[in-house]
């Protein structure tokens, strides 16, 4: 402490004593004056505190008691005599010579303190208890503790900051630190004062419960700790209900592994069961209508504000995105079933044609929905005929090129992203582009003029107009329903690319949705009406740029950083009437190859779409695909992504670099 | 950016020790000398935390506490009560008027710091 600090304090101490003077013989003139007795011993509070804080302790400890009189005089205990007056007066007499550090050799303090304290009842407080109460050792635990603390709910007001009391509880070493949310209310309920959080934390040994009274003296918080040996347990519970729900780790169990011991098949659950097709057919179905209703459900609840029903809507959702999920689970089927049969095909067909062929699967467990096994069946065997059929040179052939006679067919499924892909790939002679590209003109499919990639030329032969009957050149028969293939490919929502190699043999890779039921769409607006993209074609979103707002016959271009990308106006497209909002926005959709930007009124946003086929009536309309439900009974017709690009046809330009 | 204390107490060398404590580790310090002066400078100016005296002439610090946390710019600032005794019922009386906390007179220099780093963070 500074001297400065110490004449501060002894010119202080002179005021008091003056002030405490002047009131002491006033009092004895007006014993019943309030204001008086609370001056008198606001000063010798001040006294004693500013005494204790500047190291003045015996003053502190002899004031203490004084005060301790004065406090019953306060409270109304005690009246105001001249007896006490004269005493306090005597008292107050001493506090120069405490502060000088004189020594009592008559025990004058003490005389006047024990005077004091026998007028007063005698009941003063002993300095001793109050040092003992100060310097209580807290009982440190020697095991581990659970600490739990929830601030008060107008602690947050009070300027408390949980993030300062577990950054301090952090450096006490505090570990598994879990928030407890249960509390928090619904969010009209919300005060966004009050604090809900609750807090759980494990503390090592050695922490005492002074330690964490410490951090939490500045914080109106309930806490508890208590020994970690019972939690223990409970935390283990708690691990293995989170262990339960995640897969389990395939860890082969002695008996498992031990090959000699026979299946105890009797006794076992059975493993799987059979149902019906149907059955799952109808489960689906049910799904997608409770998809429906969830989505008109979650509209209903936002519109009422209800918090209640907002939170079960919620749940009902999360529910039904489970129960989804499981469905489609349940509906797939592996490549296997397919697989046997193409065996048998290839086997007929290599001995039929002469030609030794072997067929290498992999990915037989792949699974697929049900619905695009069955139909995924009669395009295979198409293409796998084809490879063999007029893809595979004769034994001789091969032989002039250095070609193991025995011909090779590759067939592979595999999951990629949320797609499944099936590739067929044979080592016969494969696609001559150029062959491809002089017919697709003779045909009249392409302007001579076109610069296409090498994978659109070799999509042309999936052009309805490209096959014939003819049989002109080896190529010819490669076409024969190819269209068929891909109407089929196109009615899974999927995608055919075909790469070939001259001499050297030709790849077919469908892409493949994994589901077809319910899919994630993009919700979009044109003239008032809603439609659906789906959202795995949808590659980007942004605005229209200025420039491009209004119609022109050869601007329907964007540079999507570096690439020219084709437009189209659905607005046009659909024969809007109207103007077209100042604010529009291109979604760009991909398809194979092939990428374009389709520009709408406004983005609506992504929902749960349950695909509904159009009527027989309507299977004449180009670029929809089916139709959905939406929360609002409204229906949204769900945009052909394929067809779109397909009818766009010799309008889209390959993805090439801008000649910089 | 420098963190305002604004230190209430009728005893300049108090009021004295506080500041200098505290400007020394780099906050900024503002005196009143009873509960009148600290509910002017607390509402008029921006303050991040409060220590205040209880015992002091005009106002004294729980009347004072209890005004500013009327007061729109009052509330949610860390308040920390002085006193000279630890009775629980200053405690209560010191919290329900809407003190944070509260130290026990006296105290060290690194004990105040402590204190205020406590509650400012």
């Amino acid at each position: 402490m500074s001297d400065d600090l110490i004449a501060v304090f002894q010119e202080e101490l002179a005021e008091l004593l003056e002030s405490l003077e002047r009131g002491l013989v006033d009092l004895q003139e007006s014993p019943e004056d309030a204001g008086l007795i609370n001056q008198v011993f606001r000063d010798l509070h001040t006294v004693k505190g500013s005494g204790a804080m500047f190291g003045f302790t015996e003053l502190a400890a002899f004031i203490h008691d004084f005060e301790t009189a004065f406090e019953k005089v306060r409270a109304g205990a005690v009246p105001v005599t001249p007896e006490l007056v004269r005493l306090g007066l005597a008292a107050r007499d001493q506090i120069p010579g405490l502060v000088n550090g004189d020594a009592d050799p008559d025990g004058d303090r003490v005389a006047i303190l024990n005077a004091l304290r026998d007028l007063t009842s005698g009941r003063g407080v002993e300095i001793a208890d109050i040092e003992e109460e100060i310097e209580a050792e807290f009982v440190t635990s020697n095991s581990p503790a659970t600490l739990r603390f929830k601030l008060s709910e107008d602690a947050l007001a009070l300027g408390a900051r949980p993030d300062i009391l577990l950054s301090e509880l952090k450096d006490l070493g505090a570990t598994q630190i879990i928030a407890d949310l249960s509390d928090i209310p619904a969010l009209d309920d919300l005060n966004a004062d009050q604090c809900y959080v609750a807090w759980q934390m494990q503390l090592p040994a050695g922490v005492s419960e002074g330690d964490v009274e410490d951090v939490f003296m500045f914080a109106d918080a309930e806490w508890t700790l208590t020994a970690s040996e019972v939690n223990e347990v409970i935390e283990r519970d708690e691990i293995d209900d989170l262990l339960s729900d995640a897969p389990a780790l395939d860890t082969p169990t002695p008996q498992q592994q031990a090959p000699s011991e026979k299946a105890p098949a009797a006794s076992e659950p059975a493993a799987s069961i059979r149902v019906p097709a149907a059955r799952l057919d109808a489960l689906m179905d049910s799904v997608g209508e409770l998809v429906t209703v969830e989505a008109r459900l979650t509209e209903l609840a936002r519109h009422s504000r209800d918090p209640a029903l907002l939170s079960t809507a919620e749940e009902v959702t999360r529910l039904a995105a489970r129960l989804r999920d499981a469905t489609m689970t349940m509906r797939m089927v592996p490549m296997r079933t397919l697989v046997s049969r193409f065996r048998r095909l290839i086997l007929g067909l290599s001995s039929d044609l002469g030609k030794p062929v072997e067929f290498v699967v992999d990915g037989e467990d792949t699974e697929l929905d049900k619905t695009v096994i069955e139909k995924l069946a009669d395009p295979l065997v198409h293409i796998l005929r084809n490879a063999i059929d007029h893809g595979m040179e004769d034994p001789a052939a091969r032989a002039q090129t250095n070609k193991d006679q025995v011909g090779r067919i590759e067939l592979s499924a595999t999951h990629v992203g949320g797609e499944v892909h099936i590739v067929v790939r044979d080592d016969g002679r494969g696609m001559s582009a150029d062959k491809i590209r002089a017919k697709a003109i003779e045909r009249g499919l392409i302007t001579a003029e076109a610069q296409l990639t090498a994978g659109q030329v070799f999509a042309l032969v999936l052009e309805p107009g490209f096959s014939t009957a003819e049989t002109i050149t080896e190529l010819s028969g490669r076409g024969v329903g190819m269209d068929v293939v891909r109407r089929t490919i196109d009615g899974l929502r999927g995608v055919i690319e075909i790469d070939s190699k001259l001499g050297q043999g030709t790849t077919v890779t469908l892409r493949l949705p994994l589901t077809l039921a319910i899919i994630d769409g993009l919700l979009i607006e044109i003239a008032d009406e809603r439609y659906t993209l789906p959202m795995s074609s949808v590659k980007e979103i942004f605005e229209l740029p200025l420039d491009k707002r209004i119609a022109s016959r050869n601007g329907d271009y964007l540079d999507i950083r570096g690439q020219f990308v084709p437009f189209v106006r659905l607005r046009h497209l659909f024969d809007c009437e109207g103007e077209p909002p100042t604010e529009q926005n291109v979604v760009v959709v991909e398809s194979g190859d092939a990428r374009m930007g389709v520009v709408v009124d406004r983005i609506i946003g992504t929902n749960q779409t349950v695909i509904k086929q159009v009527s027989k009536l309507q299977q004449g309309a180009r670029a929809i695909s089916g139709a959905t439900i939406l929360g609002d009974g409204t229906v949204s017709l769900i945009v052909d992504v394929a067809q779109l690009l397909a009818m766009s046809g010799p309008l889209i330009e390959p993805k090439k670099e801008v000649a910089a | 950016m420098t963190k305002t204390v604004l230190t209430v107490d009728d005893s300049p060398s108090i009021r004295r020790m506080i500041a200098l404590t505290l400007r020394e580790a780099g906050y900024n310090v503002l005196e009143a000398s009873d509960g009148q002066d600290g509910l002017e400078k607390a509402t008029t100016t921006r303050v991040d935390a409060i220590i205040t005296d209880q015992n002091m002439p005009r106002m004294d610090g729980i009347s004072m506490i209890k005004a500013l946390r009327l007061h729109p710019n009052g509330r949610g600032v860390p308040i920390v009560v002085l006193s000279t005794d630890s009775a629980d019922t200053l405690k209560s009386q010191a919290r329900e008027a809407g003190a944070l906390g509260w130290m026990v007179k006296p105290f060290t220099q690194d004990k105040l710091l402590a204190v205020v780093k406590k509650v400012l963070g």
